[in-house]
């Protein structure tokens, strides 16, 4: 139990003197990402061979929580060396363990290799994915077990909070997060300080502090890798917001589909308590604060705070018209203030460094770093973090390295189910909350979808809106029957059953839907129709007027075909294909029979492209069969050689 | 259904109704799905009304309400594996199973959902069978993981 600031110093010293820094660590990324892809095995395989190799006690494996560069994982990172070895594989381990730790030596082949330099990369820092992020936030996951405190403490976790608590008043700590111009980093981007001043000054004696950890944007998971990455960060904030406007109870509200982050936060909450972070007269400063963990249950619009607040009272979440703003009338109709993850997790930072140091990050009306989980079609699928007023175009190329393969960069799509499509003319728009309203879309909470030529802007929209009608609760008709509408004209379109007038009825059903409904998920479900309306409206009219799908997506629309002049009879579709819909044999042209096929477009990927056979057709007549006597290819080369035999 | 054992996970959240979702949530958890007798005696034990029950056991997508296979399979339709040709596995999986997301196939082997967002977008698409993650699917290795399932 720790009982005052100076007794938090004493203990961090304790910590980081039975600790020494030039001892080997090995810390591995257990974050989602990694831990799919075998990082638990890799960790097995780290504390047997230390074992084996005589170094117990000398060096532990630990997880740790999510660096951010998922593309490729297992990420493991040895110190001193801070050596950055990637897609780690537990064969590889005895080779790190002998060399790098026994023998200071770099293992090359597990380095960051530069595609176009071919240089070597050792340490994070150096590897272009990192060198052009600012991790004020995930930067702390790799060097942090989310599981122990120490390790927090360590790093100098919870001295905000005493900072708070005994050189601040709550006034201060208000306006402290006021003048950082801290926005909501769920979506909305309504400024921190003035919402934490509403329910400061709301009347009431009971009051309550939530963390929104509802992640629940299709492609998303910033919250998910802080969640599970550094627990007591956010338990941090949230006891500074609640100190500062005076709450004694708080909420984390964890989607049930996260059960990792459910027990690091279960964790790090016994912990705290145990340390005197939570409970009873908090570092001896006369402040009684406690949490607890509610389990969402799978509904997409309780991240909606009214919803929300519903369903931790054990309803349906269903939300509910504001005003009244939960600021004053929330959770069991007391004054309360719900914020996200990643917004608590900026608070210590605020508190400890000052409201200028995270100024100096980020535009104008846009302060600070945002996380963004970067996904689809890039190269480096993971989290960035990035000062607000980066360019999206030095986010997919610098940090992301573009697109795989030799495609196209199409569109970027921008704050989830609510946001929008960005076409490359609009590239070097700086990411702020408000740059990419004005382009159409929203940041959100941080989805950032990259698509290339073969994505259908069409089959996007469809896709969105067949989310929310799923999502939608049904209380209010606007948002119920809107979206429901809107999902049938576009699915007939990319089905070939568009007609004209269908793109004005979908702008109209927009307009009300989008006006009328009750809650943000409604008001922002024609987001996905309108800004791809707005940027890829051929598209739209393509599909309609000639039934054809320019990026050959819909499978309505599109047909393949061998080409029977280019097909070498290999067998690898044939041997390949889902339907068994081709029809070919060694020396035999191969052909699809359309009416068995399902259109899954294996035959068009497995085609070797020395050869490209397989043709994707849109609006166009299938040629006939070739008939079957045509089909025997007689190969000249194999021809000559036999008849030399004969000879 | 052990009643005792759906008795304690009611006394775990001290029979608050305000807790009607967790306690459902841990019944999900311990039996895979919501029988009807787990229900009633939780409408019992926490008086609160079965029609409201019903209304909470259907809005929320993590209960279901009829009983699962033996092997869960979630296929993530998130963005990332939507672009990356999620549904084309979808279509797969529902062909050879044969059986649509939410369903259960007559003989109990395999229960298909779809999930919108698994985290591991590196590795899209990517499929779920009990908790086990395979990415990178295309159609073909997707049809060929299921045989492995009896």
């Amino acid at each position: 139990m720790i009982n005052s600031p100076a007794e938090l110093e004493q203990r961090r010293q304790e910590i980081l003197s039975g600790r020494d820094a030039g001892k080997p660590r090995v810390s591995v990324c257990a974050g989602a990402g990694c831990l799919a892809t075998g990082a638990s095995e890799v960790i097995s395989a780290f504390n047997a061979e230390i074992e084996k190799q005589g170094l117990t006690g000398e060096v532990r494996a630990k997880g740790t929580g999510c660096p951010g560069f998922c593309e490729r994982g297992p990420v493991v990172v040895v110190d001193p060396q801070q050596a950055c070895y990637l897609q780690v594989t537990p064969d590889d381990v005895p080779e790190i363990v002998a060399q790098t730790i026994k023998e200071n030596k770099i293992v090359e082949r597990l380095l960051y290799t530069d595609p176009t330099t071919k240089e070597k990369a050792v340490r994070e820092s150096d590897i272009p994915f990192y060198k052009n992020q600012e991790r004020n936030i995930i930067g702390n996951n790799i060097k942090i077990d989310p599981k122990s405190i120490d390790d927090y403490l360590a790093l100098g976790g919870y001295s905000a909070l005493a900072k708070a608590l005994f050189q601040m008043s709550s006034e201060q700590v208000v306006e402290e997060v006021r003048k950082s111009g801290l926005r909501g980093r769920g979506g909305g981007g309504f400024p921190t300080g003035i919402k934490w001043d509403a329910a400061r000054n709301a009347p009431g004696d009971t009051k309550y502090v939530i963390v929104n950890a509802d992640e629940g944007d299709p492609g998303a998971f910033m919250d998910r890798a802080v969640l599970e990455g550094n627990p007591h960060s956010i338990l941090e904030g949230l006891i500074i917001g609640a100190y500062a406007i005076g709450a004694n109870e708080g909420y984390v509200y964890v989607r049930q589909e996260y059960p990792l982050a459910l027990e690091n936060v279960g964790i790090a909450i016994r912990q705290a308590r145990e340390n005197g972070f939570l409970g009873k007269n908090i570092l001896g400063s006369g402040f009684d604060f406690d949490v607890k963990v509610h389990r969402g249950a799978g509904a997409f619009v309780c991240g909606e705070e009214t919803a929300l607040l519903l369903s931790l009272e054990g309803r349906p979440g269903e939300p509910r018209s504001r005003p009244p703003f939960p600021a004053t009338k929330g959770l069991w109709g007391k004054p309360t203030n719900i914020n996200n993850v990643e917004t608590w997790a900026n608070v210590p930072l605020i508190i400890n460094r000052g409201a200028d140091w995270f100024n100096q990050f980020g535009t104008a009306k846009s302060k600070g770093t945002k996380i963004f989980s970067l996904v689809g079609k890039i190269r480096n699928t993971g989290l960035v973090e990035v000062p607000m007023g980066v360019t999206l175009r030095d986010i997919i190329y610098k940090i992301g390295d573009g697109i795989p393969g030799d495609r196209k960069f199409k569109a970027v799509q921008t704050g989830g189910p609510a946001g929008g499509c960005i076409p490359e003319e609009h590239l070097d728009i700086p990411v702020d909350f408000d740059e990419l309203i004005k382009a159409g879309a929203i940041m959100g909470s941080g989805g950032m979808i990259v698509m290339d030529q073969d994505t259908c802007m069409v089959d996007v929209a469809r896709y969105f809106v067949n989310f929310l009608t799923q999502e939608s609760c049904g209380k209010c008709s606007p948002c119920r029957e809107g979206i429901k509408q809107m999902h049938r004209i576009l699915t007939n379109i990319t089905e070939g059953r568009g007609k004209d007038g269908d793109i004005e009825l979908l702008e109209e059903l927009a307009m009300s839907t989008g006006s009328a409904s009750l809650c943000a998920l409604g008001r922002s479900a024609p987001n996905p129709v309108l800004s791809t309306l707005r940027h890829f409206r051929q598209e739209y009219e393509a599909h309609i007027r000639e039934k054809r799908c320019p990026a050959f997506s819909c499978k309505e629309l599109v047909s393949y075909y061998i080409d029977p002049e280019k097909c070498e009879a290999c067998l690898i579709c044939f041997r390949k294909c889902t339907s068994e819909a081709i029809q070919g044999a060694k020396h035999r042209i191969h052909v699809i029979d359309q009416a068995k096929c399902n259109k899954c477009g294996t035959c068009f990927e497995v085609c070797p492209s020395r050869f490209g056979a397989v043709m994707r057709l849109s609006a166009e007549p299938v040629p006939g069969p070739l008939p079957d006597e045509l089909r025997i290819i007689v190969r000249k080369k194999k021809a000559k050689n036999e008849q030399r035999e004969t000879i | 259904m052990d009643t005792a054992r759906i008795e304690s996970i009611i006394d775990s959240h001290d029979g608050e109704a305000s807790s009607l979702i967790q306690i459902l949530l841990d019944i999900q958890n311990e039996l895979h799905w919501l029988p009807a007798e787990a229900l009633q005696l939780v409408s019992e034990r926490l008086q609160v009304p079965m029609s409201r029950i019903q209304h909470t056991a259907t809005f929320y997508k993590a209960f279901s309400l009829v009983p699962k296979g033996r092997h869960e399979i979630n296929i993530c339709m998130g963005t990332a594996c939507h672009v990356r040709g999620a549904p084309r596995v979808l279509e797969v999986v529902q062909n050879i199973t044969g059986i649509q997301p939410g369903e259960t196939d007559p003989d109990m082997k395999f229960s298909l959902d779809t999930v919108n967002c698994l985290g591991c977008c590196a590795l899209g698409p990517v499929m779920e069978i009990d908790e086990q993650h395979l990415g990178k699917l295309v159609p073909d290795t997707a049809a060929e993981v299921l045989k492995k399932y009896e």
